[in-house]
């Protein structure tokens, strides 16, 4: 049974090898110039604004948990999409149940002013 | 293939309405909340009481749905029933104490019924898979509840320490579930037996799985090694979350571990028992030890929970014997319901003496509640009577039935460390009633309509019903007819 892993095994040895060599190689191989421009960090190439790491308001953090949860609605869709034929009026229904119960609790959220920004 | 048919629907009718009617609370939480915060403790109990008699009316009739997923059998309807039960209870409990602590939310009766939910499909899990879903169910609401009384600082931390370690309980599971899957190819409990029973290619794999799976569980139930966060957990929520948490997680926890290891695992009970047994004496050393230290009344009943977690582990350890089986888990069944009324009493009393800010909590704050509360402090002495097991009690009963089973599967040394357990906690619970009426002081409690009724409710049943244990052992015995 354990045969059966060799090929996963064998890609897993090779990808890790492969991506250690190329950058061991980048850092050995690779002609080092350092210059101020080019050790700050990229953004775009724009001038950089402040420093990286700066405080954010928590409510982010509200918002995200509320995007997980419409995220996975959505990768739900998708296998219910693939085998919507066979699964028929019984799938129909079974995702407007999973709809429906995803929606109070949007209207819950909404209700409760969790998408509202003071 | 047929996916599902409209009797399935009526199998699962009680899981169903009470997810149903859980949703519809959460949208008059949202909707009516003026009107919510004084009517959705009644409407609340209300959809208990109809689930409760949705799942009565599935006595006698077992059938199994969405493809042998789902189990609707008589042992599913009596863990519905004790949920009913247990539910109630702690709705009764919370009512008034959180209106007196201000936390009157009303989505506190909402998550109380999901996380009912999840304790009713643990139950009626007939696939591993279910089962994992269900244990979510259950926990999520769980840690949600635990944290209720943010922003005070102490109940946050419970909930957050009771998400981070039930989390990682939670992938113990998941890896066990993966690994018995590997070993026979199937996630369904039948299946598994039937893999096993048809020989392996790989027979590790599926011992392993099993203890992982045992290892997730034995958190949820509080087993000692496995209970570091009882104490603190049960130390933070709000009391009438603890009363919840200690009598439906762990009604909850051991409906999967019975339905799990008697139909999927009895052909590996020759090497999982001895760790079956590890466990149980460990957790009836180690909880009722760790209790006779305690002064604070919370956590001395949260010690109290995990050692009568290992008086319900000693029923599994029977497990794989055939013809010890039905009378073991109808005895751990009956154990649970003297545990139920036992424990939602005693914390009633709890409630009833704490004061804000985690006061009131404290052995000397019950000093001569026998002279100034006869009631209350009678209706507590019987409360631990009936946790040590004395007679005329519901827990004597439990005990008693508990102990046959052991002694008729012959396990006479695990029956022994249960006497000597027995005894060891009679210090503890003896200590709260010396305190109780041979010490003065002049404790003051909160008189709340439903909380005396409750408890005093509790404490006649708990001498009552000791008169019909018979009747109610033999309808637990019923409920096991099914169960494979």
């Amino acid at each position: 049974m354990l045969q059966d892993y060799l090929p996963i095994a064998v890609l897993l040895i090779l990808s890790t090898g492969l991506s250690v060599l190329i950058v061991a190689l980048g850092h050995l191989v690779g002609p080092r110039r350092p210059s101020a421009r080019k050790s700050a960090p990229y953004e775009s190439g724009m001038q950089p604004i402040g420093p990286g790491t700066r405080r954010m308001p928590v409510r982010f953090y509200l918002i995200a948990v509320l995007f997980i949860l419409f995220d996975i609605e959505v990768v739900f869709f998708l296998p219910w999409a693939v085998t919507f034929r066979q699964l028929g009026i019984f799938g129909l229904i079974e995702m407007l149940i999973f709809i429906v119960v995803l929606l109070v609790g949007f209207a819950y959220a909404w209700k409760m002013g969790a998408l509202e920004w003071e | 293939m047929e996916f599902f048919n409209s009797a399935d629907l009526l199998h699962a009718l009680p899981l169903i309405f009470l997810m149903s009617w859980a949703t519809i609370l959460l949208l008059v939480a949202a909707f009516a909340r003026a009107a919510s915060e004084r009517i959705m403790p009644a409407l609340a109990a209300a959809g208990l009481l109809l689930t409760g008699y949705f799942a009565a009316r599935q006595f006698g009739n077992p059938a199994s749905a969405f493809n042998g997923m789902f189990a609707a059998d008589g042992f599913s309807a009596f863990i519905t029933l004790l949920l009913v039960l247990s539910g109630l209870l702690a709705i009764a409990l919370s009512s008034d104490y959180l209106k007196r602590m201000s936390l009157n939310r009303p989505e506190y009766y909402v998550l109380m019924l999901f996380s009912i939910t999840g304790m009713m499909l643990m139950a009626s899990a007939a696939d591993l898979i279910v089962v994992f879903l269900a244990l979510e169910l259950l926990s999520i609401p769980l840690y949600v509840l635990a944290a209720f009384a943010q922003p005070e600082p102490r109940s946050e931390e419970a909930g957050l320490k009771y998400f981070l370690l039930g989390a990682f309980a939670s992938g113990f599971l998941l890896f066990g579930i993966a690994l018995v899957y590997g070993a026979t190819a199937t996630t369904s409990l039948t299946g598994i037996f039937i893999a096993a029973q048809s020989g392996l290619e790989q027979p590790l794999y599926l011992l392993i799985g099993a203890a992982l799976i045992l290892v997730g569980l034995a958190f949820k139930v509080a087993a000692v090694p496995f209970h570091m966060w009882t104490p603190d957990v049960y130390e933070g929520s709000p009391t009438s979350v603890t009363a919840f948490m200690a009598a439906g997680a762990k009604i909850g926890g051991f409906a999967a571990l019975i339905r799990i290891f008697i139909v999927a695992l009895p052909s590996i009970s020759e090497q999982i028992v001895p760790v079956l047994w590890a466990l149980t004496a460990l957790t009836l050393i180690g909880g009722n030890l760790l209790a006779i230290a305690q002064n604070n009344v919370k956590r001395m009943l949260a010690y109290s929970s995990i050692s009568h977690a290992g008086f319900l582990l000693m029923a599994l350890v029977v497990y794989g014997q055939d013809a010890a089986r039905f009378d073991v888990v109808a005895s751990a069944l009956f154990y649970l319901l003297a545990f139920i009324i036992t424990s939602s009493g005693s914390w009633g009393v709890v409630i009833a003496l704490e004061k804000q800010a985690g006061k009131g909590l404290e052995f000397s704050d019950y000093a001569g509640l026998g002279r100034t509360q006869p009631v209350l402090a009678l209706a507590m002495a019987v409360f631990m009577l009936s946790f040590t097991g004395v007679p005329p009690t519901l827990g004597f009963a439990g005990k008693f039935y508990l102990f046959r089973a052991v002694l008729e599967g012959e396990y006479v040394g695990l029956a022994i460390l249960g006497m000597l357990a027995s005894l060891i906690s009679a210090y503890y619970y003896l200590r709260l009633i010396v305190v109780m009426y041979m010490q003065t002081g002049n404790p003051k409690i909160h008189s709340e309509r439903w909380l005396n009724l409750t408890t005093v409710g509790a404490a006649i049943g708990v001498v009552v019903l000791f008169f019909a244990s018979e009747p109610l052992f033999d309808l637990a015995a019923l409920a096991l007819l099914h169960v494979n």
